[in-house]
């Protein structure tokens, strides 16, 4: 029998359980062909459905589900219902969230809760983490806000100085002390890192020493130990080390022989401006090169018109100082050069043919000062849109293009841009297609998730090794073998963007969002030659590492540029029980130079408790983390080996961890799927993630943007991934002051967060679905006209146009209010988000998209979220 | 007592036997190295600034993992040998390692030029910690069968 499952450690891969593991295909197979379906979604709009009762399932749901289960769609509901508690037990502890028709909390699973041991001593919070939940009986499983991450039961003077969760977050709050307690728990131990954030406030110090251990080298942090005025012992090693003179002197303050108080020690997240012994050369200017694809395919698509557009108003915002330099090559079947240099009367294009060994025609005017030729960069980006209009050039080179970036940019690092929209065909790292579309539905293993040749690869570790960071735009309709492309970014710290289908007029959402990235990605703040470290308490260790990097050493990551908006997962294992310590810290240092050629270190330090008992590791557990990590190893999963495999190892994740937590409180045989309270989304972020484009299977998706998928959750920092697995859905058109937050002068008014499902829209109501990077707005077909008109801008429902992106400015305390909801929720994101709006009766695409989230519903070819706890609980049962 | 081919394959055998147990040991240290890298305090505050030791190291480390494809090439080739000396039992001893050989050159991952190991996954734990083991395995493997052709030639020679 195979088990597909993650090793979650190194050492504790684990073969020993005999479960079988069922494969993720046969059974969407078989779901799949049970279902002769008229789609749910298209009775929504039917109009026999009332969206709110729980009693009716929707009509076209069909009435029969797939073999292996046995059970009958329709019997969902009574199954809600039925209270197999001998003792219903309504306790006020459920908070808001349940309806007072449900009564699943029960004696038994009380009794459980207390067999559940070491429950004598800890406090109220964790007991409510523990609190057992039987998902098969909690409908209603989401809380009524996204709820922020568990705190770390520490003491109140470690929690306020702890790192902010959303920069640094660790799967478990509690940290087993064993590696043989963490298998018990079977969850995985990673963090989840979000280091150049853009932050508010930052402490920012200036010091001619930086304090540091002088065994581990770690930075002096909150959660070291003071043993005398004189000396201080490192949290993460335990070595003694002298405070430094010119650390007794507090700039703060300013006073002497309070080292205790140096912002160093009252902040976990600080950044120091570093010296020249963190300097391998003088730092290097912001140097910014952009790689433009002007082939016909390129011309016809239009971006250019947008990218210089774009480019020409942020000029003056590019991130950078007075040496700030810029440079452009185009290419399709050749390379163009741009002589900019200052004392031209126009930009002068000089092309190399010869793309078999490519040459950089002239060394020193390609790349300018963008102050000095700024006049001629402006010129340029005028002229550039028109050059290339009669274009008959089909080819592209992307390969030498490329090669040449490398040669023009290696002499001091930097950025570069690349814009591509077709596959490339000609030179070195020349690509075929490999996507068969017929099998873009297929349930069997879907191929070419890898690279096709490793020429990007190789040619991104050499960038890496100059400090260039490639950051890949694609923008193209047909396949373009992304699986290869990416490569060039990923292992050179870059980011990637993909634009499926885009064209500048035809594809207006697509065209708004490229400018809205755009705008973004050129005023983003950057680092460059950037390195980061992470170093953890002794007995812990890196295991694996997940991001945009190139690992140098084993737990030093070489970043060639670093950006705000990309996050990095780290898997741990313990190698040594930290049974003599009771914290547990981690430190991620990134030392960086910044746009303005000065050299920093940004250091953040997390810190947690360290636990003994089973259930408090489950008490501590972070979901949303452990879910992220999973899903970085899924992917690396889906690549390395097949992605039924990683499926599967997603499902047994699962399966694997209830299975461990009901071991744990054995003595009561209670019916149902029981999991801690700190565990009660597991199983729905799984079949999220599961349905995500990355790991569908059953469902038509393009290669390409699977993959894209793959880059978005292994380079995204959580938040975002969260955002895009399990989008969070309001009701807006009727949202109440009550309840609401106030923040400045401004209401904001906190509409409950709805399940992701079809039931809960209604054609009365108007929805507002988050997805992160993109948002949604779905009006029922009755919905009221006030909404319609006072904050739509509109006079009815038929008037409504197919291609709003944008809420109106209305005059209106209606539109107001929906304004300062959606505006606050863009804040959570910092990133700028596209507002994407469209109507029940629109076009299929927006449609498909929008009920694509809607993960809890059954699909052609994937289950329920009903359907998937049976699932899980039959797998438990084996 | 005549000097046989057999009683030749087993010398030549022995001495690339003793070049493998050399490669293995190299092979070792070089994983043992790229694991405990970070352990070294000296290096960790100079991670910027390459010494002249920490170059050496790279090298040395690169040296061991470009020996893979000769050790390859070095254990066919004496199994070529014994094919030819129709000496079956130590060809069949030798096997289950060929194969291995020829399934791990099978599932390198995608490279251009010649080699196996991909220098971004060769820092995930798993596969340190795997090609580790491996080079342990090989070591025995090769410390055994460097007795055993030893035995073999002396046996050969005194046979015939």
């Amino acid at each position: 029998p195979l088990i597909c499952k993650f090793p979650l450690t190194a050492p504790s891969f684990d073969f020993a359980s005999d479960r079988r593991c069922t494969s993720g295909d046969s059974s969407s197979t078989t779901t799949g062909s049970a279902s002769p379906v008229p789609n749910s979604y298209e009775s929504l709009e039917g109009g026999s459905y009332s969206g709110t009762s729980l009693q009716s399932p929707p009509a076209g749901v069909p009435a029969k589900l797939a073999p292996p289960f046995g059970y009958n769609y329709p019997t969902m509901h009574p199954a809600y219902q039925q209270n197999p508690a001998p003792k219903p037990d309504p306790s006020p502890s459920h908070g808001g969230y349940n309806p007072p028709g449900y009564q699943p909390y029960s004696q038994v699973l009380t009794l459980l809760s207390s067999a559940l041991g070491g429950l004598g001593g800890v406090s109220e919070l964790e007991a409510e983490t523990l609190r057992p939940v039987n998902l098969l009986q909690e409908r209603n499983i989401l809380p009524p806000k996204r709820a922020p991450p568990p705190e770390p039961n520490l003491s109140n003077d470690l929690r306020k100085v702890n790192c902010s969760p959303d920069t640094f977050r660790c799967t478990l709050t509690n940290i087993p002390q064993t590696q043989a307690l963490l298998n018990k728990a079977r969850l995985p131990l990673g963090l989840l890192l979000h280091p150049f954030r853009d932050l508010t406030q930052l402490p920012v110090i200036t010091s001619n020493t930086i304090v540091r251990c002088r065994s581990c080298r770690t930075y002096i942090n909150p959660f070291v130990s003071f043993l005398d005025q004189r000396r201080w012992k490192c949290n993460l090693c335990y070595r003694v080390n002298d405070v430094p003179d010119e650390f007794m002197y507090n700039p703060v303050t300013r006073s002497y022989g309070e080292p205790h108080k140096r912002p160093e020690v009252q902040n976990s997240t600080v950044e120091f401006i570093a010296s020249s012994d963190y300097m391998l050369r003088p730092p290097q200017p912001a140097l910014y090169l952009f790689l433009l694809d002007v082939s016909h395919n390129a011309v016809e698509s239009g971006y250019l018109n947008v990218f210089c557009q774009s480019l020409l108003d942020n000029l003056e915002k590019l991130p950078g100082d007075t040496r700030t330099h810029i440079g452009f090559v185009t290419f399709d079947s050749t390379v163009h050069f741009y002589n900019l240099q200052e004392g031209l009367s126009q930009p002068q294009m000089l092309v190399v043919s010869d793309i078999d060994d490519v040459f950089i025609p002239t060394h020193d005017s390609l790349l300018v000062n963008l102050k000095e030729s700024k006049e001629l960069v402006k010129d340029l980006l005028n002229a550039l849109p028109g050059m290339f209009t009669h274009t008959r050039e089909t080819q592209s080179a992307l390969g030498p293009a490329l090669q040449a970036a490398y040669k023009l940019m290696s002499p001091t690092g930097g950025r570069v841009s690349v814009f591509q929209t077709q596959l490339p065909t000609l030179g070195a790292g020349l690509l075929q297609s490999r996507e068969d579309p017929n099998l873009r539905s297929s349930t069997k293993n879907v191929q070419h998730l890898g690279p096709a040749t490793d020429f990007y690869k190789k040619l991104a570790l050499d960038c890496s090794g100059q400090q260039i960071g490639v950051d890949l735009f694609l923008l193209s309709s047909q396949y373009s073998d992304l699986a290869s492309l990416a490569c060039v970014s990923k292992y050179s710290a870059g980011s990637v963007f993909y634009y499926p289908s885009f064209h500048h007029i035809h594809n207006t959402a697509q065209r708004q969002k490229f400018q809205k990235d755009l705008q973004r990605y050129l005023t983003r703040k950057i680092g460059f030659e950037a390195v980061m470290r992470i170093r953890c308490t002794k007995g812990l260790s890196i295991h694996t590492f997940h991001g945009n990097f190139f690992v140098r050493s084993t737990d030093l990551l070489s970043l060639a540029n670093v950006n705000p908006d990309s996050g990095f997962a780290v898997q741990m294992s313990i190698e040594e029980s930290l049974a003599d310590t009771s914290l547990a810290c981690f430190q991620a240092a990134l030392l960086y130079t910044s746009s303005k050629g000065k050299r920093r270190i940004r250091v953040h330090t997390l810190c947690l408790p360290v636990v003994s008992q089973l259930s408090e590791v489950f008490a501590g557990a972070d979901i949303q983390a452990i879910s992220c990590l999973l899903a970085n190893m899924a992917i690396d999963r889906s690549i390395s080996s097949s992605l039924s495999d990683a499926r599967d190892a997603l499902v047994n994740a699962v399966v694997d961890c209830l299975t461990a937590y009901r071991a744990n409180g054995s003595n009561i045989q209670p019916s149902g799927l029981i999991a801690p309270a700190a565990l009660r989304l597991f199983p729905l972020y799984v079949l999220a993630l599961l349905k995500q484009k990355a790991l569908r299977t059953g469902t038509s998706t393009r290669l390409d943007e699977r993959v894209f998928s793959m880059c978005e959750l292994k380079s995204q920092p959580l938040q975002q991934i969260m955002h895009m697995v399990h989008p969070d859905l309001y009701r807006i058109d009727n949202m109440t002051e009550q309840a609401a937050l106030h923040l400045n002068d401004s209401v904001i008014p906190q509409p409950p967060l709805l399940q992701l499902t079809a039931e809960k829209l209604t054609r009365e109501g108007a929805f507002l679905m988050d997805c992160g990077s993109v948002m949604y707005l779905w009006v029922g077909k009755c919905c009221n006209e006030t909404f319609i008109r006072d904050v739509l801008g509109f006079p009815n429902y038929a008037s409504l146009p197919s291609n709003m992106t944008e809420i109106p400015e209305l005059q209106t305390t209606y539109s107001e209010r929906t304004r300062a909801f959606i505006s606050w929720l863009y804040d959570f994101m910092l990133t700028l988000t596209l507002m994407q709006l469209f109507f029940s009766r629109d076009d299929a695409s927006t449609k498909t998209s929008f009920f694509q989230h809607l993960v809890e519903d059954r699909t052609e070819s994937a289950f329920s979220y009903y359907e998937f706890l049976l699932h899980v609980q039959q797998q438990m049962s084996k | 007592m005549a000097f046989t081919f057999a009683a030749f394959c087993y010398m030549l055998a022995l001495l690339l036997t003793a070049a493998l147990i050399f490669f293995a040991i190299w092979h070792i240290i070089a994983f043992d190295e790229l694991k405990t890298d970070y352990k070294n305090p000296i290096d960790q505050c100079n991670t910027l600034n390459p010494t002249v030791d920490r170059v050496k190291k790279i090298k040395r480390v690169r040296l061991a993992l470009k020996l893979v494809l000769p050790e390859y090439l070095i254990h066919v080739f004496f199994c070529v040998m014994f094919l030819c000396a129709a000496e079956w039992l130590t060809l069949g001893l030798n096997m289950p390692l060929l194969a291995y050989h020829v399934w791990r050159y099978m599932s390198r991952p995608v490279m251009s030029g010649p080699g196996l190991y991909d220098p971004t996954t060769i820092m995930n734990a798993d596969i340190l910690a795997y090609c580790q083991k491996e080079g342990w395995c090989k070591l025995a493997f090769y410390l055994l069968s460097f007795f055993y052709y030893l035995y073999g030639m002396i046996y050969v020679l005194v046979s015939s």
